[in-house]
């Protein structure tokens, strides 16, 4: 079994603010990392390895240094890894993103492809469901459990707030994996040196199969961010120190503000 | 379309520092003496419009153009199973009248499955103009391919405008296959959603854990997709209908059965608190499993759930569905009371939504006063004594 994993490489903090007057955002730190969702989904797929011996490959679309998030990957279980980069992927939403992603899963070949639920920065949760639509495989999304069931099904369990579903889905297919449904590994020292020599291998836009670059980045994307600007609440926080009796300050806050009345 | 231009010729060590500080996405690549902007750019045009003068600018193409006044109404996706009828849609409804009104535009609600009448009744009371039910015994609520087929035909045959579907985690499922078929925008969890003249739904929606709010628009692209969370917006009161209902029980879509259900379980809804609208969350500061019951008088005052942070569930003090956090519960009460917590990342990453926190607290730069509305500097050990007295004083709290 083939399976694929597609991972994203995200600002390591997702504390940035947005300065009022100039509307830069304020990132502290210009780290990234690899976004935490796609832990529970790489551990997902070395589980199924583990049990099947699956080969797992792991993919991401991102600028050159996201190179570092599949290194990573490899020294947690993947055993083969290549990166999309290409300056024409420029600004694209999550259609362009994953039509440039279904192109080059498709090439490589799959049984199963693996997306973590969501990202810590774009946030959308959708890049997983586009793919497979691209694709025409059928997809489950938010998945707690995974087993082989025989070799053209699999066996799913999802949780949401009101129904916990057990599935079978048929292979090729995609799911999405829920936060918290296993404890994804670290990546290892040993790894790190068995898996030195494996070579990333990065494409481009020629190396998939519709080269037309209007399809990609911006230009293949139908929305557009106009503007981007701090939320509306916060800073209208007090800070009530030195204070008498603040339990009592705390009453009367609670009373002025209509949570409790006061008589 | 627009791209982003670089003069190389104006280019030196100090504008690529400059660059690489106002990019909030790291897109500057500075090689061999070569400026250039990589595939983490998300068009966002700070650079040009904050970087040094003339280095970045801004190339409009021209947009691809479609007729927007051949596009009309605002469909609300129904979400149904079995006999349960999600709640957002009806919210969706009074959004999609407002974003309609002074127009000739309609409302449709779009329901499918294998028993339709009790929701598009009640879609008619909520205000559609139209329903269109696709009702069918093979319909399955988990066959999402072959909703999407009928969803998509719906769409083309009637050009909508605007598709809304509500932020469930089945509607965050299905709404991306929607999107992908149809080739079109689709923006995530909105916030608030404005609509132009022209017909243009302005979106606008947090990202990075809502730390910056993003205003997105579908220029050229037919219709417009947009996913919004439960209880972001009111349900209308219920009225007299005045819509029309058109059922449609030929077999549409195609049958694949490439996803099954094997079982389910319906899952007893007791006790959440990520519905609860008045949770007080009590932290580490607690000493003893005893002294909880310090909140007792204001928890009932306030009719108020009880959370925790991870410490206390680690000591057995709670459930562990009563934990607020990354690898807990995501909370969005209208009031939120934390008790002796410190406010790591992965606890406030839970209660972003909260509308009114207040914090309770010996130490006034805990991390959580920078995000509360009122923070309370004070010994629990001492304000939660002094509050019961109050409480108790006001006939809050039988004694
Ligand atoms: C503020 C802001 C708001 C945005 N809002 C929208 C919007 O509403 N609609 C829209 O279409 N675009 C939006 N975008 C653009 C969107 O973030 C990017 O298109 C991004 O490439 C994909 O979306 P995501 O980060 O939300 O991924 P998600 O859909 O949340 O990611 C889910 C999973 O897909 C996989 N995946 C995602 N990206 C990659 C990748 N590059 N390589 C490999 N695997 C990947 C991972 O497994 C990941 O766990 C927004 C961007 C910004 C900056
Ligand atoms: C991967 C990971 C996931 C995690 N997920 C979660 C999660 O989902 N939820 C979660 O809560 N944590 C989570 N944690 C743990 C988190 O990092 C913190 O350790 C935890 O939230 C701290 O809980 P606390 O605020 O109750 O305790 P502390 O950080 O110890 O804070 C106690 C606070 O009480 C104040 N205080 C002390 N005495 C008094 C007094 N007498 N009166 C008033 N105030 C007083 C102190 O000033 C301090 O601010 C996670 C950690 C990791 C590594
Ligand atoms: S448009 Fe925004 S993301 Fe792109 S390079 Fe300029 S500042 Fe960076």
């Amino acid at each position: 079994m083939k399976i694929l994993t597609c991972i994203k490489q995200v600002p390591a903090s997702s504390n940035v603010d947005v300065d009022p007057e100039t509307g830069v955002l304020i990132r502290d730190g210009k780290n990234v990392k690899m976004n935490p969702y796609d832990l529970y989904a790489l551990e997902t797929a070395y589980l199924l390895k583990a049990r099947s011996g699956a080969h797992v490959h792991t993919v991401t679309m991102g600028p050159p240094s996201a190179a570092d998030v599949l290194r990573e990957a490899l020294m947690m279980g993947s055993d083969g890894a290549t990166l999309l980069s290409d300056p024409r992927f420029a600004g694209a939403d999550v259609l362009a993103t994953a039509y440039a992603l279904s192109q080059m899963l498709r090439r490589i070949g799959f049984d199963l492809i693996i997306c973590g639920k969501q990202t810590t920065d774009g946030d959308t949760a959708q890049v997983g469901p586009e793919i497979a639509e691209f694709l025409d495989v059928p997809h489950v999304s938010y998945v707690r459990d995974v087993d082989l069931r025989d070799d053209k099904t699999l066996r799913i369990r999802t949780v949401d707030d009101r129904h916990e579903d057990v599935l079978d889905i048929k292979l090729p297919c995609l799911i999405t994996v829920d936060k918290d449904a296993n404890t994804p590994r670290l990546p290892s020292f040993k790894r790190k040196r068995s898996t030195r020599d494996i070579r990333i291998e990065t494409w481009t836009l020629d190396d998939l199969s519709d080269k037309e670059a209007t399809h990609y980045g911006l230009r293949g994307s139908p929305t557009q961010v106009e503007s981007i600007f701090p939320p509306e609440r916060q800073a209208t926080g007090r800070i009530h120190s030195n204070l008498e009796n603040p339990g009592k300050t705390l009453f009367d806050i609670l009373v002025e503000q209509k949570w409790l009345r006061g008589d | 379309m627009a791209y982003i231009k670089i003069r190389q010729e104006k280019v030196d060590k100090k504008t690529v520092e400059e660059l690489k500080e106002i990019c909030p996405f790291d897109a500057f690549d500075y090689i061999d003496a070569y400026l250039s902007i990589n595939a983490a750019c998300k068009m966002c045009k700070l650079c040009v419009q904050k970087g040094p003068e003339g280095v970045c600018e801004l190339i409009e193409g021209t947009p691809a153009s479609i007729d927007k006044g051949a596009y009309r109404g605002i469909a609300v996706f129904i979400e149904t199973r079995n006999d349960t009828i999600h709640p957002v849609g009806w919210e969706l409804i009074g959004k999609a009248r407002e974003l309609v009104a002074d127009t000739t535009n309609p409302v449709h609600a779009l329901i499918i499955g294998p028993s339709t009448a009790r929701a598009a009744e009640l879609a008619l009371a909520y205000g559609v103009d139209k329903v269109t039910a696709y009702e069918h015994e093979d319909y399955r609520y988990h066959d999402l391919e072959r909703i999407t087929d009928i969803v998509a035909d719906f769409c083309k045959r009637t050009r909508l405008n605007v598709l809304l579907i509500g932020g469930t985690p089945y509607g965050r499922s299905l709404a991306p296959r929607i999107a992908a078929r149809l080739k079109t925008g689709l923006t995530a969890d909105c916030t608030k959603l404005e609509m132009t003249d022209e017909g243009d739904l302005v979106q606008i929606r947090p990202a990075f854990g809502g730390n910056i709010m993003a205003r997105i628009v579908t220029p050229a692209h037919r219709p417009q997709l947009a996913t919004i969370r439960h209880k972001m917006f009111n349900a209308p009161a219920p009225a007299t209908p005045f819509g029309v209902i058109d059922r449609l029980s030929e077999a549409a879509g195609k049958q694949r059965d490439r996803v099954r259900l094997v079982s389910t379980r319906v899952r007893p809804q007791v006790d959440d608190i990520a519905d609860a609208e008045t949770i007080i969350a009590l932290g580490r500061a607690f000493k003893k499993k005893k002294d909880l019951a310090l909140v007792e008088p204001l928890r009932k005052a306030l009719s108020a759930e009880l959370a925790c942070t991870r410490p206390l569930i680690e000591n057995g003090w709670f459930d562990a569905r009563r934990q607020i956090g990354l690898s807990g519960r995501t909370v969005k009460p209208k009031l939120l009371v934390n008790i002796g917590i410190s406010g790591a990342v992965q606890y406030i990453e839970g209660i972003r939504d909260a509308e009114c926190i207040l914090t309770v607290n010996t130490d006034p730069e805990c991390a959580l006063a920078s995000i509360s509305h009122h923070t309370i500097v004070g010994d629990l050990y001492d304000v939660l004594p002094t509050l019961n007295d109050h409480l108790k004083k006001n006939g809050r709290v039988p004694s």
